[in-house]
């Protein structure tokens, strides 16, 4: 015996172009859906990836705009203003503080790179205790310094790919003519720090012919008072602090410009595939109202017929919805680098991040929007009256 | 021989007025009839004379205007009542079987689905496996998994009264059931209904334009201008 399932599936293998271009339709906003959703998960997960890998949740640096500052270091590039290097040890003392490292970043324009030259980053570290702070980080070859006055780097995985050096190698600072022997070469993180170039602190000073240090990276002690150190570090003169909670909360109001106009463009791409599964639906209905006559001789009632013709918008939009969510997946890497040309700051890591629980919530979205716009052509086909069908076909 | 038979069916002045613009049009005008259990029926007569209006009635797919219609005593039609789309449809499933001229089979099921249709919605017990057997019976067994498109119009004629008697109706309703059919063809379905009705007491109740197929009929009424006479 057949199924009212198979004849609902049955029923849409009759145009089967029609079917196509509107499981298209479900598809490709199913794909725009999910990939929307997956981004908002994926790049806010990245972003605090990110800033966890930076090793320290707070940054003290001289007067400027902290949040240009803050986007700056997490691109791996250059703070605007110095501060002293003592104020690294007052600030050791306050009790919230597990661990305080200085750094000193510096850019310098490098003819070489790229077409038309580029700049070059260095961060100068403390031996001491920079690397605690980045526990997470693995060496491909080599390790760090030797001490703070050595002629050395440790290179980010993309740093040395892209000069492409090995550890013994040496590389020359330009600008300065200096040349630095690099002594490590580091795994993949995920993070800026890929592209970026470690000098000890002392060498780098004495390059760039200054004592000072541009930022200190702050490790707090867990459950200590946050707001409280923020509070107190304000009263050093000269200084602002930067909260890298404050960093992703601003960063993320500047992406969800972009996230409510993809937004409104899945919005629009599920109503036009809503339309057109209504107006596909109905058309098939209109097609067939002799045929829903001759069931309803059978004995079929108004709701066996409405659950037919919904059954095969069912049928339309969870298909649409499968094989979207299937593109999605196959395309993440695509939207991936689309979210990366558009966006003003995009973390390392995956920006769009679908998994089974997003997609099958996905799926249930196209198949709810699908079930409403199924709904009317369905209470027409339920209402079709035999008599008045037949005798039309005569 | 006929007092023996139980009355399933009693038309009393049944009247079917329709409305066009305003002008009435009268297709039906106040027909009293009787079918009996296992009676074999054609209705007769030139386009416009009230054949299909009347069979319409007789088969709960319409309701009077005026008149009463008794099914197996119980009343359905009378006292102007309008009766209920949902009530008509489950007195059709039970006690009805229809086929119709265009056959109304659905092309992208075979044979059989299309067979097992009605099964779908309305299931009377006893049912199982009797696609097979009427298929069998009908001599479709070799086509049981064809679709409609690649039978011939004899064939699908054949797998929709298969369609119609799959839920063991008691009374048969034809409406041209050989109109888009050749003369072979056309004694050929004739055949069929009559040995339905000759071997298994089903009633039938069919409109036809063609005298030789009415002729099977153990009764031919004839229709005119509303109003049936029988010969």
């Amino acid at each position: 015996m057949i199924s009212p399932f198979q004849i609902a599936y049955k029923n849409l293998l009759r145009d089967r172009v029609r079917t196509l271009l509107t499981l298209g339709g479900i598809m490709l906003a199913s794909w725009v859906l999910v990939s929307l959703l997956g981004f908002n998960r994926g790049y806010e997960r990245a972003l605090d990836h990110d800033i966890d890998n930076m090793g320290y949740q707070l940054m003290v640096m001289a007067k400027g705009c902290p949040y240009e500052a803050a986007t700056l270091m997490l691109q791996g590039g250059t703070g605007l203003r110095y501060i002293e290097r003592s104020m690294v040890d007052s600030i050791s003392r306050e009790p919230e503080v597990e661990q305080a490292t200085p750094i000193l970043m510096q850019a310098y324009f490098d003819p070489n790179k790229g077409e038309s030259g580029g700049i070059a980053g260095y961060f100068g570290v403390e031996a001491a205790t920079f690397p605690a702070m980045k526990l997470f980080y693995r060496f491909r070859k080599g390790g760090w310094f030797q001490n703070e006055n050595a002629a050395e780097v440790v290179m980010g995985f993309e740093a040395a790919e892209l000069e492409q050096r090995e550890v013994g190698d040496m590389t020359l600072v330009p600008e300065k003519n200096v040349q630095l022997k690099v002594v490590g070469i580091l795994e993949r993180t995920g993070t800026q720090d890929d592209g970026t170039i470690f000098v000890p602190l002392k060498t780098l000073q004495n390059i760039s012919e200054t004592d000072k240090i541009t930022t200190i990276g702050i490790r707090v002690k867990k459950g200590a008072d946050v707001a409280g150190l923020e509070g107190r570090l304000y009263q050093l003169p000269n200084v602002q602090v930067v909260s890298f909670s404050q960093v992703k909360q601003t960063i993320m109001t500047l992406v969800s410009t972009t996230r409510v106009m993809v937004f409104s463009i899945a919005v629009i791409a599920l109503l036009i595939a809503m339309a057109g599964v209504a107006n596909t639906v109905l058309m098939s209905v209109v097609e067939r109202l002799q045929e829903i006559g001759v069931l309803k001789t059978m004995g079929a009632m108004p709701s066996d017929i409405f659950l037919l013709v919904w059954t095969e918008t069912l049928i339309l939009c969870t298909g649409g919805g499968i094989a979207g969510v299937g593109l999605a997946f196959a395309f993440a890497r695509g939207a991936d680098a689309l979210a990366r040309r558009v966006l003003p700051y995009a973390p390392k890591g995956g920006l769009v991040e679908i998994d089974l629980k997003l997609a099958l919530l996905t799926i249930g979205v196209v198949g709810v929007v699908g079930l409403l716009s199924g709904a009317y052509p369905a209470w027409k086909a339920g209402r079709v009256r035999p008599l008045e069908t037949i005798r039309s076909a005569v | 021989m006929t007092s023996q038979k139980g009355i399933t069916l009693e038309a009393r002045g049944l009247r079917r007025t329709y409305q066009r613009g305003t002008e009435e049009i009268h297709a039906l005008d106040g027909v009293s009839l009787k079918i009996q259990e296992a009676d074999f029926i054609s209705f007769t007569g030139p386009s416009g004379s009230g054949k299909t209006t009347l069979v319409n009635l007789l088969g709960c797919l319409d309701n009077p205007t005026a008149g009463e219609l008794d099914l197996d005593s119980r009343r359905i039609f009378g006292g102007g009542k309008i009766v209920s789309e949902r009530k008509l449809t489950r007195i059709r499933r039970e006690v009805f079987g229809y086929i119709f001229q265009n056959f109304y089979l659905i092309p992208t099921l075979t044979v059989r689905e299309n067979v097992t249709l009605p099964l779908a919605f309305y299931r009377k017990p006893g049912t199982d496996g009797e696609a097979e057997k009427l298929l069998s019976m009908l001599g479709l067994e070799h086509r049981m998994n064809h679709l409609p498109g690649e039978i011939s119009g004899g064939e699908m004629q054949r797998a929709s009264i298969a369609r119609a008697l799959i839920n063991r109706p008691k009374i048969l309703l034809a409406d041209e059931p050989t109109g888009s059919l050749d003369t072979k063809r056309t004694m050929e379905i004739g055949e069929v209904l009559r040995h339905l009705n000759r071997s298994a007491g089903l009633t039938i109740v069919m409109v036809t334009h063609n005298a030789n197929l009415a002729k099977l009929a153990g009764r031919v009424i004839e229709m005119r201008d509303g109003r049936a006479h029988e010969g």
